[in-house]
């Protein structure tokens, strides 16, 4: 089975320790998360968490299941492939002098609608938002001027039109 | 302070009430009453435990309740004892320690509960709150310890969550894929003042466990079952955990379906029966493995396809479709493709199968199994100039009738008790399966006895694993537990040197073990202790044991090298089997 990448949407129950579990599990059962992304919900007392694993669809199957016998764990969605929103936001200090920084801010705002945050005399911070292969790419492009830090949020995801696909267990779960 | 002490200092409205209420209420309630009186609404009768500076308030009120507190030697014989209470009677084991070292000592059986899905309780104290967090003596973080080995673990802030939590933990432990949930209680919790709040329909957003199959997929389970002319099914804890020995009888029957055991499965299904395979796996008999290599359909039932059942994944039941039911969906799919996997309890799934499938007929498939059965699994009638382990649990078998609860430790004995103590009977046969604990089996023996009182409870040990929990000897004699310790003596940890003799050239690299005299050992402890070296003494020996009205230790030393036939080499398929004399 081909490994790609898949994007979960997963709401728990905000108790102390949640995160803890499930990280846990994922750690315990070899499972790779290349990001993961924790906030509050639309619901009081629900946080959101969204993964961005690798693996097989088995393995992902998997990791579903397993999450599912957490006891905080109310609705787990794999949104990847549907018609969903992805953004992730990137802070990053790259090496700037009177020579590069206009190669630099040219690159950063025209192509990825970055923007300047912070100036110093030797760097630029920018801010980008949008999907992970996006920040990918900015990277890619100002890595030779010399990165000096980066900081990720890690992506989060909604899916597109009216539909909520994950509320109505939640909201009843509160209720 | 004595009660009366107690009651004098007590509030003035204590002194308009009945005198025998007027004590209880004088004593302000505290979460160490709290939770005795959670304990005791859950219906605890028994508690394995071991006192220690975080739980003194525990067990300062414990006296007052009518729970029987089993003080055991060491926590993991707690634990142990609990899960074995669990095991033999299908209620909630509960077992209580204090902080750290205690609590750490819980690790082992906790990890053996979960492994083999059992409703455990455990609960442990913790240092104040005020000093959580900074390494206090005797701090431990035992939630963060047992998270991945427990169905689930609570930290109580309140004394005000005593309850709902000792409620939420029994309905955790004890429903579903049943399994071991441990209640970490700082000790200003136990000293606040505080009530026990009332029992509450429990709202558990994230758990609501399936019981009934979905029709539809009962329904493609019974047009497999039908396409099938060599159906196999494979039964597991989960039949008896869900009390379906009934349900899976009656499909059998009506299909004419043999049934091959998981270890755990023994008990689920009577061994004498025509259909019965016996055990499956590593260790399972040869035409148990070649019905399941031969099957074209396999209905796996309350089991989960473990590595000791399968072997080589792909090359397990290479001919078969198989159907799945268990009540953990996460099992489904886990280990072998299903053609149609079955969320659900296994009396309930195996009853609408049944009730859907009308009767079957397999005659041509039966007969076949029965010509592999023909051959004689182990020849026993070997000439051995040693006494042979096989013998011993025969004639144990005959002598209690199969009657007996028979716990076990880990390894060979355990084998060759799963192979020829035929257990017939649900929540006799009480085995370490999934973690394969070494010192299971006499700490598992003592929580048995107390649970089912009056029955003879056979620990069967080997000289190794014995040597691991002995200290429950003690409590054992002191509970006055007609427990019988059978020890079955080789002087090697066997079950390794087995492997080091087949997998790497007879290489006895630290199996060679040395013991104590048990004989004295066992006297020492105060139980009535005897040695068999010989055939001819096996049936006495039984016989001796049975008539104690209490605790008794037989050690019967066996041959040496004696191997456990057949084999299936790990990670090895049924084609693989070793079948005797390497």
């Amino acid at each position: 089975m081909p490994t790609r990448s898949h994007t979960l949407v997963v709401q728990v129950e905000d108790h102390p320790g949640v995160l803890n579990r499930v990280m846990s599990l994922f750690r315990q059962r070899g499972f790779n998360v290349d990001s993961v992304a924790v906030g509050h919900a639309e619901a009081p007392g629900i946080s959101r968490m969204t993964f961005v694993i690798s693996g097989d669809d088995k393995i992902v199957e998997q990791v579903t299941k397993q999450l599912y016998k957490l006891l905080e764990v109310i609705k787990v969605n794999d949104v990847t492939g549907e018609n969903t929103i992805q953004r992730e936001l990137a802070l990053i200090k790259v090496n700037a002098n009177d020579r590069t920084r206009a190669d630099i801010m040219r690159i950063a705002t025209d192509i990825f609608r970055a923007r300047f945050v912070d100036a110093s005399p030797d760097s630029l911070t920018l801010e980008v938002t949008g999907p992970s292969d996006k920040i990918e790419s900015l990277l890619t492009m100002i890595r030779p001027y010399g990165i000096k830090e980066v900081a990720r949020t890690g992506l989060v995801a909604m899916t597109r039109g009216g539909g909520t696909g994950t509320l109505s267990i939640v909201r009843d779960a509160v209720a | 302070m004595t009660a009366t002490a107690k009651a004098a200092s007590a509030p003035p409205i204590a002194e308009a009430e009945p005198a025998a209420k007027a004590e209880a209420s004088a004593k302000p309630n505290i979460g160490a009453r709290v939770l005795c009186q959670a304990l005791e609404r859950e219906g605890v009768e028994v508690i394995f435990g071991y006192p220690g500076g975080a739980v003194i308030p525990l067990y300062d009120v414990l006296p007052e309740f009518g729970i029987n507190h089993v003080l055991v030697r060491h926590e993991q014989g707690a634990g142990h004892a609990a899960d074995g209470y669990a095991r033999a009677t299908g209620r909630v084991g509960v077992c209580l320690a204090t902080s750290g070292p205690g609590a750490t000592n819980l690790v082992t059986p906790i990890a053996t509960a979960m492994l083999d899905s059992i409703p455990l309780v455990a609960i442990t104290g913790q240092v104040p709150q005020a000093v959580i967090g900074s390494d206090a003596f005797q701090e431990i973080d035992i939630t963060g310890i047992t998270l991945p080995i427990t169905k689930h673990n609570f930290l109580v802030r309140r004394v005000e969550d005593i309850g709902p939590t000792v409620q939420k933990a029994f309905h955790l432990a004890s429903t579903g894929r049943p399994g071991p949930v441990l209640i970490d209680i700082p000790k200003d919790v136990l000293l606040a003042k505080g009530e026990l709040a009332p029992l509450r329909p429990i709202e558990l957003a994230g758990y609501k466990p399936t019981y009934t199959p979905h029709r539809r997929q009962i329904k493609l389970a019974a047009q497999e079952l039908r396409n099938a002319r060599r159906p196999v099914i494979l039964a597991g804890h989960g039949i008896i955990l869900s009390g379906a020995m009934d349900a899976l009888r009656e499909l059998a029957e009506r299909a004419q379906i043999p049934v091959g055991l998981t270890l755990l499965g023994i008990g689920g299904f009577p061994q004498a029966h025509r259909l019965c395979l016996g055990m499956v796996g590593m260790h399972g008999f040869a035409h148990a493995n070649r019905a399941i290599h031969e099957a074209d359909f396999v209905l796996g039932v309350g089991m989960r396809f473990d590595d000791r059942v399968t072997g080589k994944l792909s090359e397990f039941a290479p001919n078969a479709r198989i159907v799945h039911i268990d009540i953990d969906p996460a099992e489904l799919g886990k280990n072998v493709p299903t053609v149609v996997p079955i969320v659900g309890d296994a009396r309930q799934g195996l009853q609408m199968l049944a009730a859907e499938i009308e009767p079957l007929e397999h005659d041509e498939w039966l007969a076949e199994i029965d010509e592999w059965r023909r051959v004689p699994p182990y020849r026993l009638s070997r000439p051995s100039r040693t006494l042979q382990p096989q013998y011993v649990m025969e004639r144990l078998h005959h002598l209690t009738a199969g009657n007996a609860i028979v716990t076990t430790d880990v390894g060979q004995h355990q084998m060759w008790a799963a192979q020829f103590y035929r257990c017939d009977t649900p929540r006799n046969w009480i085995s370490s399966g999934g973690l394969g604990t070494m010192g299971f089996g006499v700490p598992a023996a003592l929580g048995a006895a107390l649970g089912r009182p009056g029955e003879d409870v056979w620990a069967v040990v080997g000289d190794g694993g014995v040597q691991m929990t002995l200290f429950e000897f003690a409590t054992i004699v002191q509970q006055r537990c007609r427990v019988k310790t059978a020890i079955i003596n080789n002087g090697y940890l066997g079950m390794v040197r087995q492997w080091q003799q087949f997998f790497h050239d007879s290489n006895y690299s630290e199996t060679l073990i040395s013991g104590p005299d048990f004989v004295m050992l066992g006297t020492a402890y105060g139980m009535a202790s005897r040695r068999v070296e010989r055939r001819e003494e096996v049936d006495e020996a039984i016989r001796w044991a049975q008539a104690i009205d209490g605790p008794a230790l037989i050690e019967f030393v066996v041959g040496q090298e004696e191997n456990v036939f057949p084999m299936i080499p790990s990670g090895a398929s049924f084609k693989d089997l070793i079948e005797e004399g390497v």
